[in-house]
């Protein structure tokens, strides 16, 4: 399934995002390699969702560079995906919505639905494979999302605090899957302020700060040890802004 | 009061009795509008979606002059259309005018722009909640436009019947492009108009019943589907 050359590592260099005549991002760089889940952690308007958004490719940075290692396949898909923290699901079947990003990768029809199929139960929706997607619960419908996303086989996959509306049950199912996409061998860039998911899931932090990266660690030495003020006082539940 | 009951009479009376004349006005009617309607609806659906999803230069100044077009007067498009029709005019060697075939020319050209202007609407309010996951699967503007396009398709029902009731009721473009020739380019507006001006009142009458009930009807219709829609597939 996977390009014979890898996406990663992505680099991003003296990267800023501007909107509004306010900076966003202000001169970023850093890389991103195979293997660990990366969570980016910080305050609200830190940035985390836009730094998101332009390495997916959703957003063109103001000004510096981002680029894979290797040109993104442009047939057969994108080797990335995203979940976004309100799942967008189109007025069909929860089957047709997992076999639409298939579809626009151009898998044939044969191949669609018996993936999709495999999708859904993987994440435990074989039993509302026929259901409106709209009309399922936040939770099911993020499920979905992460089916839709995992059937591609991504190398990297983005999620957007994809648990934020939801409640503990739904983001510990949430959470199982996240990890067996990364047991599958994707890379993992997710962004939430839920510590205690960062805890469970990430292997490094990028902690964020006024659109800097304020510091990026290893996730043990994060969480005992914080190298920068500001994440002290944001891992201690003080408000930063 | 006595002759408008006795004229409301004698059109149920005509109704019931299905009168040739009446029957003939109303299906040709249905056929100019609904052929109009038909062509509006090929070229307005992919037309509003294209600029819903597309960034160009001018798409502002493209969409106020499509939302504008939704009020083109229907005896200026008649007049425009009869200039391009009539025998000296450039298409006057297709001897389309004073034939049903110029009706549905005219009226697809009025109705084109509010399919267009309303599907636009639609499919970009769809756009602005989908854009982002849909760009994030790779999905091409075509592709998009295809997908918003079947997503809203409920709503679309709506637009086009918007498209057919401004058809089935002007009377101004058919009557310069038609001529209202009995039996062959009368249709209902147009015959309300003459039988009112004739003092034929029953068949006025009769008519003008028979087009409301089937605007009402199909809007109603359009109602339910959506209204159902929305409820199962959210």
């Amino acid at each position: 399934m996977r390009a014979p050359t890898s996406l990663l590592p992505l680099t991003l260099e003296r990267v800023c995002f501007e909107a509004g005549g306010r900076r966003i991002i202000d001169d970023v760089s850093l890389t991103l390699e195979r293997g660990a889940r990366t969570v980016i952690l910080g305050p609200n308007g830190a940035g985390k969702s836009v730094l998101l958004r332009l390495c997916h490719g959703l957003l063109a940075p103001t000004s510096g560079r981002i680029a894979w290692s290797a040109r993104e396949r442009t047939t057969g898909g994108r080797a990335q995906a995203m979940v976004f923290q309100r799942p967008v699901m189109l007025r069909r079947s929860a089957l047709a919505n997992v076999a639409y990003g298939l579809k626009v990768a151009g898998v044939g029809a044969t191949e669609r639905d018996a993936r999709a199929r495999a999708a859904l139960e993987r994440v435990g929706l074989t039993h509302l494979a026929a259901r409106p997607a709209r009309v399922l619960s936040g939770g099911e419908q993020q499920r979905l999302a992460l089916a839709r996303a995992w059937t591609l086989n991504p190398e990297v996959l983005f999620l957007d605090e994809p648990t934020a509306n939801l409640d503990p049950g739904a983001t510990h199912e949430i959470e199982a899957a996240i990890q067996a996409i990364h047991a599958g061998g994707t890379k993992i860039v997710m962004v939430t302020h839920n510590l205690g998911q960062a805890r469970r899931i990430a292997d490094e932090i990028l902690f964020l700060h006024n659109g800097r990266i304020a510091e990026r660690a290893s996730a043990v030495r994060f969480f005992t040890a914080p190298g920068c003020p500001e994440a002290a006082a944001f891992l201690k539940g003080e408000l930063l802004w | 009061m006595e002759t408008i009951a006795a004229a409301l009479r004698d059109a149920g009376r005509m109704m019931l009795a299905l009168d040739p004349a009446l029957v003939e006005i109303v299906l040709l009617s249905l056929r100019v509008s609904l052929t109009a309607v038909l062509v509006a609806t090929l070229v307005g659906l992919p037309l509003g979606a294209a600029i819903a999803v597309r960034r160009f230069p001018g798409r502002r100044a493209v969409v106020i002059v499509l939302n504008a077009l939704m009020g083109l007067p229907p005896v200026v498009v008649g007049l425009v259309v009869y200039l391009l029709l009539s025998r000296s005019g450039p298409l006057g060697e297709l001897g389309l005018l004073f034939t049903p075939g110029a009706m549905i020319i005219a009226q697809a050209i009025l109705i084109t722009p509010i399919i267009a202007a309303l599907a636009r609407q639609a499919v970009e309010d769809a756009w602005r909640e989908y854009q982002e996951q849909l760009r994030s699967l790779g999905a091409r503007p075509a592709q998009s436009a295809l997908t918003l396009l079947w997503d809203t398709k409920f709503s679309l029902v709506t637009t086009v019947l918007a498209g057919f009731g401004r058809a089935a009721a002007e009377v101004g473009a058919v009557m310069i492009v038609g001529g209202n020739i009995d039996g062959v380019t009368r249709v209902m507006t147009t015959a309300i108009a003459l039988e009112t001006s004739k003092g034929d009142l029953p068949l006025a009458l009769g008519l003008g019943v028979v087009l409301v009930t089937i605007v009402l009807a199909l809007n109603a219709a359009a109602y339910l589907v959506k209204e159902t829609a929305q409820r199962r597939y959210g």
